[in-house]
């Protein structure tokens, strides 16, 4: 049981490592799309919100900031994904038929 | 479904997120790796909602409908130039939550303890005060962004002592909060109060020029607070997704200061647009009108736009991209140099000449168009000021000394379309304006090209 933080920075040292790892070769033209879609991952705190705001326990402030939270998060989660979208969308290789 | 099964299920979801952030590295993979990874997130939400931890879903249920609706809502209808600020709003919100959910977790006490542990407290006290700098350091940006409030660096007397005395506070409270955790009590409230303070104090010495480092970082922050929150109710995916989203934030925020040849304590704390201790710059600017520079470019073999925050503000990315295209059609090779930080955020330039149509590999970076910089026959300047000040390059005393820059002044002929002769964000004058081979278009950018549109024409 006492062991469990230790656990837990194990995987938070690792996923740091990887996260520099995985970003440090992007160009420059993505580097909003990046952001925003980085964004759109720290939106997994939904995971945590669903949990307090669902858990239906005694207290009613703890359900009303966990729903407050899960609104906030979904904002962050729907809009970010979708708007990452909408401007990946515009990147264009050029084609060689243009005019 | 069993615990054994929703972990396994978080597992999958972090190595989408994993594989989606990787894709996100290539133009040509970019889109289906966010796809990817809005799939994992998918994944995580659907396995949290059939787990055992979930009884209500009354509330959470209208939460995520208005969220939804909210955010669908919004990533529509935003115009491209707006972006840092929605995205500053983004980041916001995720601070938010993971403040929430921190101090939710307070009414949850440990199983088997019986009451919140200590280790339960620092994060708790962790994911409130990273999620409280976020969320107010976000709104902060974005009015500046917005222009809601004046988007210059608001400096004054003792700053640092205060913030530094913020800081010191938060941490004081922190220890006390920890040795004695409850939800609601002055001392839990003193730390929600003085983490917003924080986040506030902390933005509004921070310049618009400055932005694209702001809202990396706090792209950042928002990892880490849903990291915090992840320790604060023991939860791997969390921690996971939060630290990457960290770890991504904080090399985007390297790349700009490095863009900028600054450290990041000085982008924080410098207050930038105060300094003004460069050498005066004087000379005598030679304005060009619509029908000469025609003239000139319809001469040139080679054109190169260097577009800045101007031509988002005059929404002229369109007409740039007519322009280049009717260059092109008369047998001239065109290019966009853009610089890391031109713009208020990140890759802002990119996404606009996106939105315009302009192919990606029509973008060059500075660092690949500036040896080649003396065989262009025209620079163009759009609303692009300190990323192309020869002061950075040759004027010690320059507030911007040492920034590299994109090399227009090497160019044969430089246009520079500029609405009036203020000096630049940073507060630093030009010699560039002032140059042999300058020519300055004075006008609205969009007017300007739209001109020189109806001169080839």
């Amino acid at each position: 049981m006492e062991l469990i933080p230790v656990y837990l920075a194990f995987i938070l040292i690792l996923a740091i490592f990887l996260g520099f790892e995985l970003i440090s070769k992007v160009p420059a033209t993505l580097h909003t799309p990046l952001m925003s879609g980085a964004n759109a991952i720290s939106g997994i705190t939904i995971v945590g919100a669903l949990l307090t705001g669902g858990a239906g326990g005694p207290s009613w402030l703890a359900t009303l900031l966990g729903a407050t939270a899960v609104f906030f998060a979904t904002v962050n989660v729907v809009g970010g994904y979708l708007v990452t979208d909408r401007m990946l969308g515009m990147f264009k290789k050029r084609t060689d038929d243009a005019p | 479904m069993s615990a054994l099964v929703v972990n396994l299920a978080y597992l999958a979801a972090a190595v989408m997120f994993i594989f989606g952030l990787r894709m996100l590295g290539s133009p040509a993979t970019a889109r289906s790796g966010n796809a990817l990874s809005s799939g994992g997130m998918l994944i995580a939400i659907v396995v949290t909602l059939l787990s055992k931890g979930i009884v209500e879903f009354h509330w959470i249920a209208i939460a995520a409908a208005a969220g939804a609706l909210v955010g669908a809502l919004a990533s529509r209808l935003v115009a491209m130039t707006s972006m840092p600020e929605m995205v500053a709003l983004f980041n916001g919100s995720g601070g938010i939550a993971s403040l929430l959910v921190g101090w939710a977790a307070l009414f949850a006490p440990d199983p088997g303890v019986g009451a919140v542990t200590t280790f339960t407290a620092v994060t708790v006290f962790l994911s409130v005060m990273i999620g409280g700098v976020t969320f107010s350091g976000s709104i902060i940006a974005w009015a500046k962004l917005a222009e809601v409030m004046p988007s210059g660096a608001i400096v004054f007397a003792a700053q640092r002592f205060i913030n530094g005395a913020l800081l010191g506070g938060l941490v004081v409270c922190g220890v006390f909060f920890a040795l004695e955790p409850a939800p609601d009590t002055h001392l839990f409230y003193a730390i929600l109060g003085l983490a917003v303070l924080l986040g506030i104090m902390a933005v509004i010495p921070i310049g618009g020029a400055d932005m694209p480092v702001v809202i990396s970082l706090l792209n950042s922050y928002s990892g880490l607070a849903a990291c915090a929150a992840g320790f604060a109710i023991n939860n791997n995916i969390l921690i996971v997704s939060g630290s990457l989203v960290g770890a991504a934030g904080i090399i985007l925020t390297n790349i700009m200061c490095k863009a900028m040849n600054r450290s990041l304590t000085n982008v924080l704390f410098s207050g930038f647009g105060a300094v003004k201790t460069a050498t005066k710059v004087e000379g005598e600017v030679k304005p060009i009108v619509a029908e000469d520079a025609y003239l000139i470019l319809e001469a040139a073999s080679s054109v190169t736009f260097v577009p800045g925050y101007g031509m988002a503000v005059a929404q002229a990315q369109h007409v740039v991209r007519e322009l280049g295209e009717i260059l092109e059609s008369n047998g001239c090779e065109v290019s966009y140099a853009i610089h890391p930080v031109a713009g208020r955020m990140p890759g802002h330039m990119n996404v606009l000449l996106a939105e315009a149509n302009v192919p990606y590999d029509q973008l060059v970076e500075s660092d690949d168009i500036n040896p080649r910089m003396p065989n262009v026959d025209v620079a163009v300047v759009i609303g692009a000021n300190d990323v192309v000040n020869p002061a950075a390059r040759d004027d010690e005393a320059s507030p911007i000394y040492g920034m590299p820059i994109v090399n227009v002044d090497h160019a044969r002929t430089v246009f520079v379309l500029k609405r009036s002769m203020a000096s630049g964000f940073a507060g630093v004058d030009n010699p560039l304006f002032f140059g042999t081979n300058t020519r300055m278009l004075f006008g609205d950018a969009k007017a300007s090209i739209s001109a020189l549109i109806a001169e080839f024409k």
